[in-house]
């Protein structure tokens, strides 16, 4: 198993498209810390546009966790397209190439071939969301430096003590990483279907779109949908900068306002990853390979 | 904030001396006077702010005064939350107009303790300040309550608590409440797929007037304080 | 000599098309076997049954004497192949494909194991190039260093010559006997070709839209006394009732279409010549098979030998 996983760590880190993700992210964070680093306070009226009528704003609130907040509100919307660069291209790419063919008369297991190629792209988007990590958070620490983080949501605005922040986003980048595998799940298990990675990767995508649009709209057919919906589960990472408040409104430092929410959400994103990985196993075993 | 508020409210009505309300006047310039003994202050304390649709943790907070005018309120390391107008426009706009009418409005008690109210009436047209109505405790020289009436941020409502510094006129505690809007920010912008929680302490405090909260522990009064501080 | 491989009433189902029919062979340890059948004959589909690639719908398989379903593995172990074309990783290079293939076929490789390998199929020097700036020559080379790699005892190779130049043609033919001869391996190889099986195979299997047409080897294949002669003439109707009433009549076979069918040694040719032309029938053609080739042509092509060999 552990030399399974090796080669096919070896076959994703030797593929110049692996490559394609990195540089995709890097490029888009970027982007995004030197708007903000140059206009940054344009940015931040406009963003504090409906509270700076009744309220003033002392500090910095353009710091690094806003910056990542940021940059994770947006980027992890475009991410799954990455992943499913890779992801759906498990299978579907062999088979493409010819390759699966070869590989599968070789004495290995069919179902630890499928946990390790299914290991193996777990792998390559843990260590996207690292890297995610390191140039949305801490890269932007070093350009923006610290302060409280302060959220505005539909109906009201959070802020979160300075040194009550770093760990919530431990949280958050653990439970975006349950997000993406499911991604990775999704694509793994589309690409068992085809012989080409196009098909896989579009149809990924295509049903997080799709998904994402019917979590999105408030329209009460949808919305009794909803939470059946993996989609509407993946921003829960965003309830990790929800806080509870006391009797007086004040917050209670270290608190999470719905942790059951979190909780669920993560329930429900581990039962589709173990689902779409056993129900990939189940139909390969059973698969002919006629690539 | 509020302390500044207050003696610059004070001082200024001091000024006028419309024969109208001879003894108002008299009584505020005996507030006014014992205001003056302080020159300046540097003071700790704490700040709660309770707004129905701001969920903020409570900090800790240095306020700088320095007479005339000059008035600072620095969060301990954050991002400090304050009502608009609560500070600077108040300063600006008294400080520049110096004609009040004082008339007396009968008596109250707030917080048990029986006070004279004096509402305060700009001259000026131009003033930012509608109206003030200060609740003063004739016995101590102490302003125990203040609401005042702005034309751009609406009325706000001060409660001082006084013990230790009220030789000085300094409040323990000051509860500056004031309206809000109401705040609703559209899903798109947000990002947020769900209805945002409508918990059950944001209902309870539907509705209720916003409150800002500042706890002091110490002065430090007429030690001196840089002028670096307030730019 | 041990059956290294035995298949029984093989059959697979695809959807509504049956690929595979009710196939049984056995191949023998040594053997050099031929698998021939025309292009969507099943030939394919059948050796991917053999590897695990296809499950068949019906019917066994052993390979060394075990069930290929619940010994899998231990089975894959022994056996190389190269399926069709050989793939590999295009953005590797040799080696490192190579490597990858060892480390999969479970041996540990030294790298002047895998450059002794690269040598032997005449790709040392270019054991760094990457895959895609391979010619397929070198791409076949390469995949059977890789089918080779774990020393396997069976190598089952699928239409090894496709795509390839005469000379390539003219080294797989040599590895093959080379493998069989000097390493003694056994062999099965596919092919549509029968010019390429006849010449090396011990034993020739012939597969037609799925069924076995007919088993044997080469010799049996080509027997003589096997030899079908096929007749046509002006009054085919006349010339059989001549045919029944003369020596001829034990060499009769079922007729299949206007023509008429015979089977004899080849010797007994020209009497045959001389006495239908005696008969004044109006002779237009009288066509011996004798070669593997014409046979396989015929037997794929139109049914009417089939039965006559399979009787």
């Amino acid at each position: 198993m552990w030399k399974l996983l090796q080669i096919e760590l070896y076959k994703i880190f030797k593929r110049p498209r692996t490559y394609i993700s990195f540089a995709a992210i890097t490029a888009l964070i970027g982007v995004i810390q030197l708007g903000l680093k140059m206009d940054g306070q344009a940015y931040v009226d406009f963003l504090m546009n409906s509270l700076k009528d009744n309220f003033e704003f002392d500090g910095q609130i353009l710091n690094a966790y806003l910056v990542c907040y940021i940059i994770l509100q947006l980027l992890l919307i475009h991410v799954p397209l990455l992943i499913a660069l890779i992801a759906a291209d498990m299978i579907s790419g062999e088979a493409n190439m010819g390759t699966l063919r070869l590989l599968l008369t070789k004495p290995v297991s069919k179902t630890q071939f499928i946990l390790a190629k299914f290991l193996a792209s777990s792998i390559y988007t843990f260590i996207l969301l690292v890297w995610i990590a390191v140039f949305a958070l801490a890269f932007s620490i070093y350009l923006f430096g610290t302060d409280d983080l302060i959220i505005q949501k539909t109906s009201y605005v959070v802020q979160i003590a300075e040194n009550d922040v770093f760990w919530r986003y431990i949280g958050a980048f653990g439970f975006a990483f349950l997000s993406m595998l499911t991604v990775t799940a999704l694509g793994f298990f589309l690409s068992l279907f085809a012989e080409n990675s196009i098909g896989p990767i579009v149809t990924s995508m295509s049903i997080i779109i799709f998904f994402t649009i019917l979590s999105t709209m408030t329209i009460p057919l949808f919305q009794k949908i909803q939470p059946y919906l993996f989609t509407t589960h993946m921003v829960n990472w965003k309830e990790f900068f929800d806080e509870k408040v006391d009797s007086q409104n004040v917050v209670i430092p270290g608190s999470i306002q719905n942790p059951q929410k979190i909780i669920d959400s993560a329930l429900i994103l581990v039962l589709h990853i173990v689902g779409l990985v056993s129900a990939s196993i189940f139909i390969f075993k059973r698969k002919d390979v006629l690539s | 904030m509020m302390k500044h508020f207050l003696i610059i409210l004070v001082a200024a009505v001091g000024f006028q001396t419309s024969a109208f309300s001879q003894d108002m006047t008299e009584l505020i310039n005996k507030v006014s006077a014992k205001l003056n003994q302080v020159n300046d202050y540097t003071a700790e304390g704490s700040l709660k702010t309770d707004v129905s649709f701001i969920k903020a943790p409570s900090g800790k907070v240095k306020v700088y005064f320095k007479k005339p005018n000059k008035f600072k309120l620095k969060k301990d390391g954050g991002i400090s939350i304050l009502p608009k107008g609560g500070v600077s426009i108040n300063m600006n706009s008294m400080v520049m107009t110096s004609g009040y009418v004082a008339l007396a409005a009968g008596e109250s008690t707030v917080d048990g303790v029986k006070t004279k109210i004096v509402k305060l009436l700009p001259t000026d047209e131009n003033s930012e300040i509608v109206l003030s109505t200060l609740y003063i405790d004739e016995a101590n020289l102490l302003v125990r309550k203040a609401v005042t009436t702005t034309k751009e941020n609406g009325t706000y409502e001060m409660g001082m608590t006084y013990s230790k510094y009220s030789n000085y006129g300094l409040p323990d505690k000051v509860v500056f409440s004031f309206n809000t809007k109401d705040y609703k920010l559209p899903k798109g912008i947000t990002l947020e797929f769900d209805e945002g929680e409508k918990s059950s302490d944001l209902d309870k405090l539907k509705n209720k007037k916003g409150r800002v909260e500042i706890t002091y522990n110490s002065y430090i009064i007429n030690k001196g304080v840089d002028d670096s501080i307030f730019k | 000599m041990q059956d290294i491989i035995k298949v029984s009433a093989l059959s697979k189902q695809f959807r509504n098309i049956t690929a595979v029919d009710n196939l049984s062979f056995t191949v023998k340890q040594g053997d050099v076997y031929g698998f021939l059948g025309q292009n969507g004959a099943g030939k394919s589909t059948t050796i991917r049954m053999l590897l695990t690639l296809i499950t068949p719908t019906h019917g066994t398989i052993e390979l060394f004497g075990l069930d290929l379903r619940s010994h899998r593995i231990e089975i894959l172990k022994q056996v190389g192949a190269i399926i069709e074309k050989p793939d590999m990783y295009k953005y590797l290079s040799a080696y490192e494909n190579l490597k990858l293939f060892a480390k999969l076929s479970g041996v540990k490789c030294t790298d002047k194991m895998l450059m002794h390998q690269l040598e032997m199929v005449g790709l040392a020097g270019r054991e760094k190039d990457k895959v895609k700036t391979f010619s397929q020559g070198m791409k076949q080379r390469l995949g059977i260093a890789i089918s080779l790699i774990h020393d396997p005892k069976l190598i089952i190779l699928d239409e090894p010559t496709n795509g390839l130049d005469p000379q390539g043609i003219a080294d797989i033919r040599n590895l093959i006997l080379h493998l069989s001869r000097e390493m003694g391996k056994t062999v099965f190889v596919s092919s549509h070709l029968l010019n390429e099986i006849e010449q090396i195979a011990t034993r020739v299997l012939i597969i037609d839209k799925g069924k076995k047409i007919v088993e044997g080897t080469a010799e049996e294949l080509f027997d003589p006394s096997q030899t079908i002669v096929e007749l046509d003439t002006l009054n085919n109707k006349q010339c059989m009732e001549l045919l029944q009433q003369s020596q001829w009549q034990q060499c009769l076979q079922p007729q299949r279409s206007h023509t008429l069918l015979l089977k004899m040694h080849r010797d007994q040719l020209p009497a045959l010549h001389k006495w239908v032309v005696e008969q004044d029938v109006g002779v237009i053609s009288l066509q011996p098979r004798h070669t593997l080739e014409d046979f396989f042509l015929q037997v794929t092509s139109g049914k009417q030998y089939v039965e006559a060999f399979t009787d």
